[in-house]
């Protein structure tokens, strides 16, 4: 048995319950507090989400989802994603190793597949507002730019956060509220993607 | 109204000179800021307030302030309310009072949102920040930095609400703003903007908090502390912040939507474009279901606390008050429709919320009879604070059976938007959230300032309070019965008006009752020498906040208490110790407290100056704010030095005994 266990017994040699061992260190706490954050997050998109199933067939004479999606585009923007995602997975390995030139390598590559699918997706709404299909043009599209709009304002927010990341990796070093914080973005990264598997599955396969 | 760029839709019209009554309201505000403003800086007492409430992020400070916001923005609110009262009093037949219905229209709009938001919601989540971290055992919140930004947050949303006092105007749809009339087509203006961005910053705060308490109370207990032995009043707080974190997000969601139809045209609830207005009053009472039991549960969770103490026994019930509690957490997500069973959802829809409605008695009915099984057998103390839970007992219980009342569909035909339905909210809000509120207000207050409130004052207070709501609402009940509808600024019917008077003197009543709730204050901070507490237990209670000096120390308990059963601090006052059980003495840990931060107040700062530019269009300044807010966060995300190292004082030491060093 470890230190770590031992001290975790009573005298009498039971185990003490998890609930009545303290508080939680620092590092727990903080990676706690932010998943709480993103399940309230999680229910902002669910928000939108519900918007989006009453209104998609609302259309007012206007064109469908079917009509106005290019899947093959959605398409690779999903593989930008998720591809981002598999790299922020290396990211957050570098972190662990300490390793400023793989976090920097990783968190730019990262960095530039989520600038990729920012720039298909606005080239995605610019093109729909060329065409008058704004979100002014009907209710279905004011729910799908908002739906869609939401998660690509989360990615954005997301990127200015890497960059101010690495440059708090560059000028302090990683301290360990700045390991925190990396932490804390990997999290946020990754729950962006499984909000965009919802968005993709229902907005972009769903549309009819 | 034309545009500029430089100031928007912002110009002379926006001040209501040829309107008196808001223009004297206005001074008379504008004024006691500038007396206070002038006060503090006469008594050079800015560098005090800067360095030890303004930036503090002590949990307690914060707590506090959170309730002087609310019991300022009281204040605010009743003075709405006395208008109103007023009018209705004299507005029958072919007289018309003294407000046209486009303010009093603004005035019902502005009561409802201030008292919802920035009085109910204000104080409870003061008492929480305040009473939680004393309760479990812990040094501070999880995030001391962002408690203090939560709190500017709210504070930044109530200034923004009063600014439509002075500038411009505010909504005359009704707190919740229902579309299609808060949708730019019926209200151009920019009192529902005013509305919008204030809750939309201040639910950022609020949203912050509650992700806040909650890890504070899942993961920062003493040891020893498991979920068993949790006070019941952190458990209701756990449960309303939960609460929070599920139901806030929906808030602003919705809030979002409407934004985007009123300033980019989108058609979420228009009538045209394939709207649904609906979807909105939908989406804003699957947040404002919940809303009320994030006010009544701690409300609760108070009157547990001060009965069991009062009755100088255990909770009746522990366990069952926790399932009580954590059931209606629950249920609170499953009844939003039972707001406008009128919809049209048909008969099995109606039916399935009415039923769910009518559950939520069951928990809530454990409830009171724990609270009735406590005080049995008890050596029962008339403080003021126990006259505030029984005063709820009864009061609560009627303003429940109403509530059951309307959950019944076909009765809510009848009853939809009549004043029967104001009074039964006003009888479960002021007799359950607000006497709550003060009961938890005058208990922890030795607590928070080392000296008791003045008994006399307070339970005449109380007095006021419970007769003059009766006077106010039982009134409103009839006329509700009789076909009085809420929102009308005046009726046909002179034989309604005797009722209306009664209702006005009601309201003058609880004036009293908040004369008196200030008379109480001068009365007991100009004695307080004769009435401090030494003990820091001045009531025998029975919680972990009672085992520290009062005020507590900045750090709360020098060293971690070990918690071996619920009623920690009882149990050690019946073994006649009076002092807790602390952790194994470790040398090498140092006490640490949070620094202070400026990061709240001047992230408020930036998001007033954001707030009121999106209001009136001025988007330079939009911009502006939005930077200051970013560059405040990146600033204080450079801070390198988090915690002062503070030695704990031997008085404090000597309330904890525990084993010697190995």
């Amino acid at each position: 048995m470890t230190d770590a266990q031992i001290s975790q017994m009573t005298p009498e040699g039971s185990e003490i319950p998890i609930s009545e061992r303290g508080p939680a260190p620092t590092r727990v706490v903080v990676s706690y507090g932010f998943w709480l954050f993103i399940l309230s997050d999680i229910i902002l998109f669910a928000a939108l989400f519900a918007a989006y199933a009453v209104l998609s067939g609302q259309t007012a004479g206007g064109p469908s989802g079917h009509q106005l999606f290019d899947r093959g585009h959605v398409l690779i923007e999903t593989a930008c994603l998720l591809l981002s995602s598999f790299t922020c997975g290396m990211f957050s390995l570098a972190i662990d190793q300490r390793s400023a030139r793989y976090t920097y390598v990783f968190g730019a590559i990262t960095f530039a597949l989520g600038l990729g699918f920012i720039g298909l997706e606005l080239s995605e709404f610019t093109e729909m507002i060329a065409h008058g299909n704004g979100p002014q043009r009907s209710a279905f599209l004011s729910a799908f730019f908002a739906l869609v709009g939401m998660h690509g304002t989360h990615v954005t927010l997301g990127l200015a956060w890497l960059l101010g990341m690495l440059a708090q990796v560059a000028t302090l070093g990683f301290t360990p509220r700045v390991v925190g914080r990396l932490r804390c973005f990997s999290l946020f990264w990754h729950a962006l993607d499984v909000v965009w598997i919802g968005v993709f599955t229902i907005v972009y396969l769903g549309a009819h | 109204m034309s545009s500029s760029v430089l100031l928007g839709k912002l110009d002379w019209s926006a001040i209501p000179l040829n309107e008196p009554l808001p223009l004297i309201s206005a001074a008379v505000v504008v004024a006691v800021i500038a007396a206070i403003l002038g006060l503090v800086t006469y008594k050079r007492a800015w560098p005090y307030f800067w360095k030890e409430w303004i930036t503090s992020v002590d949990h307690k400070r914060v707590g506090v302030m959170y309730v002087v916001l609310a019991l300022v923005m009281l204040l605010r609110g009743f003075a709405d309310a006395l208008m109103m009262r007023s009018q209705l009093a004299m507005a029958a037949g072919t007289a018309h009072g003294y407000l046209p219905p486009d303010h009093y229209n603004q005035i019902f709009s502005a009561h409802g949102t201030i008292m919802i938001f920035f009085v109910a919601m204000t104080f409870m989540v003061g008492l929480m920040n305040f009473v939680v971290p004393l309760q479990i055992g812990a040094r501070d919140v999880a995030f001391p930095v962002l408690n203090s930004v939560s709190f500017w947050l709210t504070a930044s949303g109530a200034l923004l609400l009063n600014m439509s006092l002075v500038i411009g105007e505010f909504a005359r749809t009704g707190w919740l703003v229902y579309p299609p009339l808060s949708e730019l087509a019926y209200s151009p203006g920019v009192g529902v903007d005013y509305y919008l961005w204030s809750l939309q910053i201040s639910g950022v705060g609020t949203l912050l908090s509650g992700v806040n308490l909650t890890t504070t109370i899942l993961k920062l207990r003493a040891p020893g502390m498991g979920y068993s032995r949790m006070p019941i009043f952190t458990w209701t707080a756990l449960a309303s912040n939960l609460l929070i974190i599920a139901a806030f997000p929906i808030l602003t969601a919705t809030l979002g939507m409407l934004l985007l139809d009123r300033y980019l045209g989108f058609h979420f609830f228009t009538n045209d474009g394939g709207g649904n207005a609906m979807m909105y009053i939908n989406l804003i009472w699957a947040w404002g279901h919940p809303e009320v039991y994030i006010l009544i549960l701690p409300a609760f969770g108070v009157f547990s606390e001060v009965i069991a103490t009062f009755s100088g026994k255990a909770l009746f019930g522990y366990r069952s008050m926790v399932i009580a509690t954590m059931g209606i957490c629950i249920l609170s997500f499953m009844v939003w429709l039972h707001h406008f069973f009128t919809m049209g959802a048909g008969a099995d829809v109606n039916g399935f919320f009415g039923i769910m409605t009518m559950i939520i008695a069951i928990p809530t009915g454990v409830k009171v009879f724990n609270w009735l099984f406590t005080l049995y057998g008890g050596t029962v103390r008339f403080n003021t604070p126990l006259l505030w839970a029984i005063g709820f007992m009864i009061t609560f219980v009627i303003g429940g059976m109403t509530g059951v009342l309307m959950a019944v569909p076909p009765a809510d035909f009848v009853l939809h938007n009549s004043l029967f339905l104001v009074a039964h909210f006003h009888n479960v809000v002021i007799g359950g959230v607000v006497f709550g509120a003060f009961a938890g207000y005058t208990y922890w207050f030795p607590k928070a300032f080392g000296f008791t409130l003045d008994e006399r004052l307070g339970k005449a207070s109380f007095w006021c309070w419970l007769i003059g709501f009766y006077l106010a609402f039982m009134p409103l009940y009839l006329l509700g019965l009789m076909g009085a509808t809420r929102r009308m600024q005046h009726y046909p019917e002179t034989g309604w008006q005797p009722m209306m008077i009664v209702a006005l003197v009601g309201a003058l009543v609880i004036f009293a009752g908040i004369l008196l709730t200030i008379a109480q204050l001068v009365v007991s901070i100009r004695t307080r020498d004769q009435r401090r507490d030494h003990s820091g237990d001045p009531w025998q209670g029975r919680t972990l906040e009672w085992s520290t000096r009062s005020p507590p120390p900045e750090y709360n308990f020098a060293r971690l208490p070990q918690i071996k059963g619920l009623d920690a601090w009882h149990q050690a006052r019946e073994e006649g110790r009076k002092t807790l059980e602390a952790a194994p003495y470790d040398p090498a840990e140092k006490l640490h407290v949070p620094r202070g931060s400026a990061t709240g107040f001047v992230a408020a700062f930036f998001s007033v100056a954001m707030g009121f530019a999106l209001v009136w269009h001025i988007w330079w300044l939009a911009i502006i704010g939005l930077v200051g807010i970013v560059a405040t966060g990146l600033v204080h995300a450079w801070r390198t030095v988090h915690d002062i190292e503070v030695i704990p004082e031997d008085t404090d030491l000597a309330r904890l005994i525990g084993p010697s060093p190995p």
